[in-house]
């Protein structure tokens, strides 16, 4: 079933890292209610690629939700208009016929733009790489029921590591922050006993690398909360606040 | 001539992977570091088997085609992951995980193998909680079990509806440690595009930057493919819109014989079709038949509201015809029943290619409260997509392709037809047989990533004298030239058809031939549909952009092309096997009442296929002993 929906869509295209970007307008036709909007960017795709012109390149894989690989500013807010979600899991019904829709990537120092709307997130992983895990090497563990978890610490922690990655948090956030995914990561440790050996450890490492990579400070702005699709809490960053505050008591490189 | 040798130790079974640890040959350690290892992957087969390998000391090169190791496929699994830890006392063990996934496959997977599946899935469980991954707990502390299908035990260990997201992230933050630490050299943004075959043995990858469009080279000595499955064939599938066979493909081309193709997965609960804009179908956890309770009309037709359907009119097709395991059945079954019920005109919502899964008895028997802790996150994601809300209405669902059986051949040790090669996880064919079960996916990539690889390419390592190969040697620019030369002629080709509307056509064929029910005269058409669609595709597809740059047209059509290669071995295989086994369902092969008809006598076997040139393949079979298991007939009721 094709739809009736015709829409005018304003979409940032920019060759690569270094070419100057600008906003090009296409227009869609015949775009059905219960498509999805990365469907309806599919179709807007194909017919570029029947003209022979280069599609417009973004990311998205699993269409779930759950990636955290598709990454669109929609008309000023990191995954469109809708709170909780990502971009892929945006439905054509939430818009109307002849909107005109802006679409552009996360901007943020520190996820430069690679292509159109594709921009490259791997300081998140540098961070977690800094500091993101337990160090246990495979093998030599004790029984799963050895270690026992409340329901409460597991509820906190498991809403701490359903974070996806997407970067929605330092898009929304006027000083592109990354306070929000890496206080998810720190949080989700310091509540299992798993995580204890090296909790001040970690959210120091973590927090150091965070600077390097050139995110910006937080200013208790709330954005990134109203904008994370996984519904991560800012409590999470008082939690890490803490720690990093108790680490640097703890630690020997002492700077302050 | 490819001779296949299982590698199955002697033994009773209990003992062959005790056995197999002690006779292995061990690495000095330190030696490991004077050994190069790729991993290609990053889901659970691949992160876990790459940290555990930089772990033990060796150098290990891992590469993805994602942005980041954590983007994999895995990510997306929801239900949980099997054990046999026997935590609720109900009468589990490593022999019963064992029975249930060889009767679960058919009769058509090695007993060894699945048996050392069963025996380390035990260890996954513990490693994963020491890593911190948040798996649901009881109220004592203790970790909390879930029943699914095909099981009469609780052994599927969870959490939430994101079990794979938090076990890849565990296995994502074991691989960042390790890269951290210098031992893992990560490369994200890299397809690979070829296996590099030297004297015989593989000695490296060669990928393509998807940034910069530049052909890299990897060499190493030995390579692990962990590049995850094909149901992408299909168009329409439960996996993740970048899933492909590439990998695996090229493997085979090289020489890695392709095992059991036609062993596909078709997945009970999904959501059903919305229309013609549709890119891919979501699955609703099959974790949902625990409390949900399929049913149609009993008459045709019927087109009444299903609160207007009273109980007496409805049919609760899997518990009628299964009344032991009910709602529980396996995938194929139940896949099977829901597309029958369709065709008999039963089907409910618009299209009519729907059941629905009901979830009124549960909420009245166990509270809100409890369905919502249990299924909460999928109700949401249900109603956000079909915007009906399933605490009132029941779900509709229809089956779907979701996960491959089939995949490249490996021995018992996890090595393919080319030494030096290993396939690991879902891209392998080992223990799933012709059907798999719920939540052994993710055991099987996380036991082949943890507790096997880490032992077995070791043995070969030591076993094996290498010649120095770097990345200059002139097999690398072999590969480099071809890879080029197809990249130029995908780009000149110009024509009028886009790779994604010759997919959906290469899908349709699959779905309608190829797909839950298939028969001797379909096969063969589809064969011939699929030739010609290749061929079509190779006039015909237009892929706009250069190769020297980031380009997404020219990422698919090289992927299309590659599956254009492999349905039709999907058909050849399913037209070989002339019976019914787990998810291949021959219509000339049932009995009376619509069941399987397996046939022991003559296709107890692994269908392995040596690549000649593209549409001629060769088959080799390996024949399956039980020794320990006597196959039955596989029965549900
Ligand atoms: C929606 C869904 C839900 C599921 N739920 C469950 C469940 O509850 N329980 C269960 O047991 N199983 C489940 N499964 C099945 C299970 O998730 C998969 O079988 C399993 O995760 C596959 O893991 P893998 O490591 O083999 O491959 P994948 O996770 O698919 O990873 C493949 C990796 O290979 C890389 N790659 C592929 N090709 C190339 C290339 N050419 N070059 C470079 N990199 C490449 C990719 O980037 C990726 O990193 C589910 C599957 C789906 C689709
Ligand atoms: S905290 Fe939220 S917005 Fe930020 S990366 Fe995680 S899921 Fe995305
Ligand atoms: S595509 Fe995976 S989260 Fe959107």
């Amino acid at each position: 079933m094709s739809g009736n929906m015709n829409l005018t869509l304003k979409i940032w295209r920019q060759k690569n890292a270094n070419a100057v970007g600008g906003f090009e307008t296409f227009n869609v036709k015949n775009i059905s209610l219960d498509s999805s909007f990365l469907e309806m960017l599919d179709i807007l795709n194909e017919e570029l690629e029947l003209k022979g012109v280069e599609p417009v390149a973004f990311e998205h894989d699993c269409r779930e939700g759950i990636c955290g690989a598709c990454s669109l500013v929609i008309n000023g807010r990191p995954h469109g208009p809708l709170d909780k979600i990502t971009t892929c899991q945006l439905h054509m019904r939430h818009f109307k016929d002849g909107d005109i829709i802006w679409i552009e990537p996360w901007r943020a120092k520190a996820f430069p733009v690679i292509k159109d709307l594709i921009v490259d997130r791997t300081s998140f992983d540098k961070i977690i790489q800094a500091g993101g895990f337990v160090s246990v090497d495979t093998g030599g563990v004790p029984d799963a029921n050895a270690i026992l978890i409340s329901k409460e610490s597991i509820e906190t922690a498991t809403d701490a590591a359903a974070c996806i990655g997407c970067g929605a948090c330092v898009a929304a956030c006027k000083n592109a922050s990354a306070m929000l995914f890496v206080s998810a990561k720190v949080s989700q440790f310091a509540v299992l006993p798993q995580g204890q050996p090296e909790r001040y450890l970690r959210v120091e490492a973590m927090v150091k690398r965070m600077d390097e990579l050139g995110f910006g400070s937080c200013t208790n702005t709330y954005a990134c909360e109203a904008e994370c699709p996984k519904g991560i809490s800012i409590r999470n960053i008082a939690r890490m606040n803490r720690d990093y505050f108790m680490s640097k008591i703890k630690s020997e490189n002492v700077e302050m | 001539m490819i001779k296949l040798d299982s590698k199955i130790p002697p033994g009773q079974i209990q003992e062959k992977w005790t056995n197999h640890k002690f006779n292995m040959k061990l690495v000095n350690p330190a030696n490991k570091r004077k050994y190069d290892i790729i991993v290609v992957g990053t889901g659970l087969a691949g992160a876990s088997a790459a940290a555990s390998l930089a772990e033990l000391g060796y150098n290990v090169t891992v590469l993805t085609y994602h942005d980041s190791p954590r983007r994999a496929h895995s990510i997306a699994a929801q239900g949980g992951v099997n054990a046999a830890k026997n935590y609720p006392n109900d009468g589990d063990s490593i022999y019963r995980l064992f029975y249930d996934t060889l009767k679960g496959g058919d009769y058509r997977s090695r007993e060894a193998n699945v048996y050392r599946l069963a025996e380390v899935s035990n260890n996954i469980i513990d490693q994963c909680v020491a890593q911190g991954v948040p798996f649901a707990r009881e109220y004592g502390g203790h970790l909390d079990n879930r029943s699914f299908g095909g099981a009469l035990v609780s052994r599927t260990f969870y959490s939430r509806s994101i079990t794979g997201q938090q076990l890849l992230l565990g296995a994502y933050s074991a691989l960042s440690r390790q890269v951290g630490l210098g031992k893992i050299k990560m490369f994200t943004r890299r397809e690979m595009l070829e296996v590099v075959v030297v004297d015989g043995t593989a000695r490296g990858v060669v990928a393509r930057n998807l940034v910069t469009g530049e052909i890299e080279n990897y060499s190493a000595h030995a390579v692990c493919l962990a590049t995850g499955g094909y149901s992408r064939v299909f168009y329409l599938s439960t996996n993740a819109m970048y899933c492909n066979a590439t990998a695996a493909w090229r493997a085979h081309k090289k020489g890695a014989v392709f095992a059991n193709p036609c062993f596909t997965q078709i997945h009970p609960t999904c959501l059903p079709l919305h229309g013609d804009q549709q890119s891919k179908l979501t699955l609703m956890s099959e974790s949902l038949r625990n409390d949900g309770r399929v049913w149609v009309p009993l008459k045709p037709g019927d087109k009444r509201k299903p609160k207007d359907i009273p109980e007496r009119e409805r049919d609760y097709i899997l518990e009628r015809k299964y009344p032991t395991y009910g709602n529980l059945a396996p995938r194929d079954i139940s896949s099977r029943a829901a597309k029958e019920a369709c065709d008999e005109g039963k089907g409910v919502g618009d299209t009519g290619q729907a059941v629905y899964l009901d979830f009124a008895d549960s909420i009245k028997r166990l509270g809100k409260k409890v369905i919502d802790e249990r299924y909460g996150n999928l109700f949401e994601m249900y109603e956000l997509i079909t915007a009906e809300n399933p605490w009132e209405v029941p779900m509709r669902i229809y089956p779907a392709p979701h996960y491959t059986m089939g995949g490249i051949w490996v021995d018992y040790n996890l090595m393919s037809s080319i030494p030096g090669l290993f396939v690991l996880g879902e891209a392998n064919f080992s223990d799933h047989g012709a059907n798999r079960l719920g939540a052994s996916a993710l055991m099987q990539g996380l036991a082949d990533g943890y507790f096997v690889i880490p032992y077995t390419i070791g043995d070969y390592l030591a076993g094996t004298k290498f010649g120095t190969v770097k990345n200059d040697n002139p097999e690398f620019k072999k590969e480099v030239d071809n890879i080029n030369d197809l990249t130029k002629k995908l780009l000149s080709i110009k024509g009028k058809r886009t790779t994604d509307d010759i997919h959906r056509q290469l899908g349709r064929i699959m779905w309608n031939k190829v797909g839950m029910a298939r028969n001797e005269k379909g096969l063969k058409d589809a064969i011939k549909e699929i030739r010609d669609l290749r061929e079509e595709f190779w006039q015909n597809v237009n892929v706009p952009g250069s190769g020297e740059d980031l380009n997404i047209s020219l990422e698919k059509a090289g992927r299309v092309a590659d599956f254009l290669e492999l349905g039709e071995l999907m058909a050849v295989d399913g037209l070989d096997r002339n019976e019914s086994c787990g998810g291949h369902f021959r219509e000339e092969y049932q009995y009376e009442d619509g069941e399987a008809k397996r046939n022991d006598k003559k296709y107890a076997y692994v269908s392995a296929w040596e690549y000649k040139k593209a549409g001629d393949w060769k088959l080799i079979k390996e024949s399956l002993n039980f020794e320990f298991l006597k196959p039955t007939v596989r029965s549900y009721k």
